[in-house]
């Protein structure tokens, strides 16, 4: 694969900041590529990286306690040491962010519609303040808020936060930007409102040919819009494939537990246990080998050596993981009654 | 809006009435002495004292004492036993000269704290946010009549730059009333650039952090813009909030110190000559108009506020 | 009164982060108290501990006033000499010359920084005074954290009539400036004193000054802690000492108590300094400590009466209030960044 052949390529990035406690390795060797029209998820509990690996991206992390490694190539062109007048012209235009919290993403004491134009003047010298507000309007119309035309004037506290994450969405499209990064999007917001948003992405992939990356902690959220999926864990990718190879086929026992704690419907959410017993690791002092290794119930001698990222099943050369496990026992391993799942000790959801 | 505005003057009354009781009670009931001798002051014969007693009423219930306490400060019958002057004559005399004072170093401390604060913020860490931490630090360290003794001594007595001390009337030389001015308006605002710089320096490192100055950042705003329409226009506001309430003090009385130091005739220097020839009755008329004075103006602070920040804005 | 900017809360969800385990220190590695990586913070700030030092050194000087005096002034504090004469090189020299200029510094044990206006021997008035201004520093924040500790928690605790009437009487002492709330204590209590029945103060005492200003500072201390405490009564640990069939009493003095024990610390160098601060300044007007009584404050007084013949009689003691004042401060500032890095908390004159 030559460089520049993807919209999108991250190739074994690596962000670590140094702090009190030691350095945090927040983002330990990540790679994926993204496509134009593509969509990516990137899944995993809190604190995995996620939000360190999109906001690095668009150099977001940058900071004298922050160091970095390895590559992120958007059409050929090296973002992670990209000059500050670059990475200006980068961000909003060709690459924008939604970020996890609308209810503090937008700045409280200016009004929504000339927040959306400042965004756009900053990236088209051209255009008038009218100009710009016009598009401002159709911008909010076309995400769904309603009478744009006076809301406007309105100020983020006066939204709600479905609605400000429309805003949001609004605010990052200005530009026809070629990658759209969200980051938890819904994870804010209440059920239905979630799904209002789901949906406003999934029309947006339709209209656009944007690639997007949707960064999640909810394998759930991701089932019906994402083409491909990468799965992170403590700093690290752990498994990477597409929708179908992830949901029926996963291969990393820590994908199984995501997939064992999808909250369904049909039954009580109790969103808030832990449905993969214990607590991610620490950042700064991890477990040697596997990071999973200390909550993984199949661990065993040979997890105490990282395992690589590789792909372990022929007919799915493009669908990797990071275990020791042989393809057999996976298949054994991740059954658990009647789906799959993380061990059978795993709580039951009640 | 206006609502708002009309809430917020009604508490602002109430919180006045209680003022008017505080410091009646504070005055005439709290102290371990009979009140028309204080009042009367160290020279009064028995004959002053009883006229005192039964025009405040100290021979009838509190509460008579209390109505005709406010009666005689609302009339502006009190009268200083010294000069034997209606009280609030005098205050209306001294007002420009506070009024002087409080605006000038009002306008200089928020500039200069301001100014040190973003400095000290955007080189945060470094040498000249060290030095300026240093300053501020004695600045806050300093009492006021401390710092004006020795500035009108060296300044004023010994180079011969700036005049001592004494006020001259904008009114009737404006370059002379800046002169006299210049050197109480600094010492008077020393102790709040430092405080205003080192809170604005914190507020603006932690409004960086803010979520929404994340979101300005990638939208590809230029780091000047971010920092000046986000980060700056944000925390400003603590810092005009802040400012509203401590001019509210100054002018209520907290120039107490600089006046007295820079013998300027103001309010708070006729309450400091009223204190040392032990006369009560200005102490109480200025103590009860300073504290009211802070009330209305934080009640002003508060709709001002209110309009900056459209979140408390219901 | 103005409504705190920093109260807008973040709605931060985290899944998978064991709720209520995580305290305020989040970040402190396991194993590790608050207090314990706070004292790390502190020991590591140089320059925090040096000026915490030179508050020490001022504190151990004025305590060791009576053995100056004794051993190596041989004079009291308030001690005239005004008619003295003593022998500078060998040169007999009046203590107070005819024109009522006294002597400067000596350089020797009697008269060291020179003498006052009364031929008073300004190195011992200098000891005797910083430990009169100490004294009734330390006694106001005594107070002044004792009432505010007291209030503020009964009135988050209780909250409704209590909490009422307790904010209201916070902000009413707040809205008075604080020299003018000063100066009105003390030129009314100066005569008679104040008579509380429980106990009685003679008016013209270091100890109804301290009283005053200790009563001043309460509401900048009170309130705080009330806001604190009405925050951490809604957590479980409060709800669980509620089920065990805890008092009201033991929940607030045994649970809430230790929980607010980091902001009160903070305010306690805050509050010593603007006591001692605001010592000086009601010594100034005459509202505060009275002579032959020395303290930093009236002995600056006594000293700008004198300028422009005298400034060191200003000086002298200006520069030590300063340094005992800087030292409380910078210390202070250090234990609020090593309690808590990003904590705000802030005093008004
Ligand atoms: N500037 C920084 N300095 C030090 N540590 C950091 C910094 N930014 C992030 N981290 C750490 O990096 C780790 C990864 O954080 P990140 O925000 O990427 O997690 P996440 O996967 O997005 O989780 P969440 O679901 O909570 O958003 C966390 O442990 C975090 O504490
Ligand atoms: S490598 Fe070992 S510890 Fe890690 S997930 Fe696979 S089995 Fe579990
Ligand atoms: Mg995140």
């Amino acid at each position: 694969m030559s460089p520049g052949a993807h919209l999108l390529e991250v190739s074994n990035l690596k962000v670590s900041f140094q702090t009190e406690e030691g350095v945090v390795r927040a983002v330990d060797g990540v790679s994926f590529a993204l496509e134009q029209g593509e969509v990516v998820a990137i899944v995993g509990e809190s604190g995995s990286g996620k939000s360190v690996t999109a906001m690095t991206l668009l150099g977001l992390t940058r900071s004298p306690n922050a160091s970095f490694e390895g590559s992120a190539q958007l059409e050929g062109k090296e973002l992670i040491t990209a000059s500050e007048e670059q990475l200006r012209e980068i961000r909003g235009g060709e690459i924008a962010m939604i970020f996890q919290d609308p209810m503090s993403s937008l700045d409280p004491v200016y009004r929504i519609g000339s927040q959306i134009v400042e965004q756009i003047v900053a990236h088209d010298f051209q255009v008038s303040k009218s100009e710009a507000m016009e598009r401002a309007i159709a911008l909010m119309d076309r995400v769904g808020i309603p009478r744009a035309r006076e809301r406007v004037r309105s100020y983020p506290h006066e939204f709600s936060g479905g609605m400000r994450q429309r805003v949001m969405i609004a605010m990052a499209l200005s530009c026809s930007p070629k990658v759209l990064i969200a980051d938890e999007p819904t994870t804010a917001l209440d059920v239905t409102i979630q799904a209002q948003i789901l949906d406003e992405l999934r029309t947006l992939r339709k209209e656009t040919d944007a690639g997007i990356i949707l960064v999640t902690h909810d394998l759930g959220v991701v089932a019906d819009i994402a083409d491909r999926i990468v799965v992170m864990y403590a700093g690290r990718v752990v498994e990477q494939g597409t929708l179908d190879e992830i949901f029926y086929n996963p291969q990393h026992p820590y994908t199984w537990g995501l997939l064992g704690s999808i909250t369904r419907v049909d039954r009580d959410t109790t969103g808030l246990l832990p449905s993969i017993p214990g607590t991610p690791p620490s950042l700064v002092s991890p477990p040697a080998g596997c990071h999973f290794r200390p909550r993984c119930p199949h661990a065993f001698d040979r997890c105490t050596d990282v395992p690589a990222l590789e792909a372990h099943l022929p007919e799915t050369p493009q669908h990797v993981d990071r275990c020791w496990l042989s393809a057999m026992q996976k298949r054994d391993l991740r059954q658990v009654g009647d789906r799959i799942g993380l061990a059978a000790d795993e709580p039951v959801i009640a | 809006m206006a609502r708002f505005a009309v809430r917020r003057l009604a508490s602002m009354v109430a919180v006045m009435f209680a003022i008017s009781i505080l410091t009646f009670l504070l005055f005439q009931v709290l102290p371990n002495s009979d009140p028309s001798t204080r009042l009367a002051g160290r020279t009064a014969s028995p004959t002053q004292i009883a006229k005192i007693r039964s025009d405040w009423g100290f021979d009838k219930p509190i509460y008579v004492q209390y109505i005709k306490t406010m009666g005689k400060i609302l009339n502006g019958t009190v009268t200083s036993y010294q000069q034997q002057l209606p009280v609030e004559d005098q205050i209306r005399q001294d007002l420009p000269t506070t009024l002087s004072l409080a605006i000038g170093a009002g306008v200089i401390w928020l500039a200069l704290g301001i100014l040190f604060g973003v400095l000290s913020a955007w080189r945060a860490g470094r040498w000249l946010d060290r030095g300026l931490t240093v300053l501020s630090l004695v600045g806050v360290s300093m009492p006021v009549f401390f710092l004006g003794a020795v500035l009108s001594y060296y300044i004023g007595d010994k180079a011969r730059i700036l005049p001592a001390g004494d006020y001259v009337a904008l009114t009737s030389d404006p370059w002379q009333w800046f002169k006299h001015m210049l050197m109480p308006w600094f010492a008077l605002s020393v102790l709040f650039i430092g405080v205003y710089s080192r809170i604005l320096r914190s507020t603006i490192l932690d409004t960086i952090n803010d979520d929404y100055v994340r979101t300005a950042r990638a939208k590809g705003l230029s780091e000047r813009q971010v920092m000046i329409r986000h980060v700056l226009r944000n925390s400003l506001i603590p810092i005009v909030s802040l400012w509203g309430l401590d001019f509210a003090s100054v002018l209520g009385g907290g120039a107490i110190l600089t006046e007295t130091v820079f013998n300027l005739h103001g309010v708070g220097q006729y309450a400091a000559q009223s204190v040392e020839g032990l006369d009560i009755p200005p102490v109480l008329v200025i103590t009860m108009f300073g504290a009211f004075a802070v009330v209305l103006l934080s009640a002003v602070v508060d709709i001002v506020y209110a309009a900056l920040d459209p979140r408390i804005r219901l | 009164m103005a409504t705190d900017p920093a109260a807008v809360p973040g709605t931060e969800f985290s899944p998978g982060l064991p709720v209520g385990l995580a305290s305020d220190e989040g970040e402190a590695p396991p194993g590790i108290g608050p207090y314990q990586l706070a004292w790390r913070r502190l020991r590591r700030n140089r320059v925090a501990l040096a000026f915490g030092g030179l508050f020490l050194l001022m504190v151990v000087l004025c305590l060791l006033a009576p053995v100056y005096a004794h051993d190596i002034a041989h004079t009291g504090p308030n001690d005239p000499h005004i008619t003295d004469v003593i022998k500078i090189n060998g040169k007999p020299t009046n203590v107070v010359s005819t024109l009522g200029i006294p002597i400067g510094p000596t350089w020797h044990g009697r008269f060291f920084l020179g003498a006052d206006a009364t031929g008073r021997d300004i190195a011992v008035r200098l000891l005797y005074g910083g430990r009169n201004s100490l004294q009734i520093g330390a006694e106001a924040t005594l107070l002044t954290i004792l009432l505010a500790t007291i209030f503020g928690i009964i009135a988050g605790y209780f909250r409704g009539v209590a909490d009422g009437l307790i904010s209201r009487a916070f902000d009413l002492i707040w809205a008075y400036p604080v020299y003018l709330l000063g100066i009105a204590l003390g030129v009314s209590l100066q005569v008679g004193g104040l008579d509380l029945g429980l106990f009685k103060i003679q008016g013209n005492t270091l100890i109804l000054t301290a009283l005053i200003i200790g009563f001043i500072y309460v509401p900048y201390v009170g309130k705080p802690v009330r806001g604190q405490v009405l925050g951490l009564r809604e957590r479980e640990f409060i709800d669980a000492a509620r089920q065990q069939g805890l008092g009201s009493l033991r929940i607030m003095f045994g649970e809430l108590l230790p929980n607010v024990a980091s902001t009160i610390i903070v305010f306690i160098p805050l509050i010593l300094a603007n006591a001692v601060l605001t010592e000086a300044g009601l010594s100034f007007l005459g509202a505060g400590v009275h002579d032959p009584n020395p303290s930093w404050g009236t002995m600056i007084t006594d000293g700008i009466k004198l300028v422009p013949g005298a400034i060191h009689l200003v000086l002298v003691p200006g520069l030590m209030l300063v340094l005992t004042v800087l030292g409380i401060n910078v210390f202070g500032d250090g234990v609020r960044d090593a309690l808590d890095p990003r904590a705000k908390v802030r005093i008004e004159h």
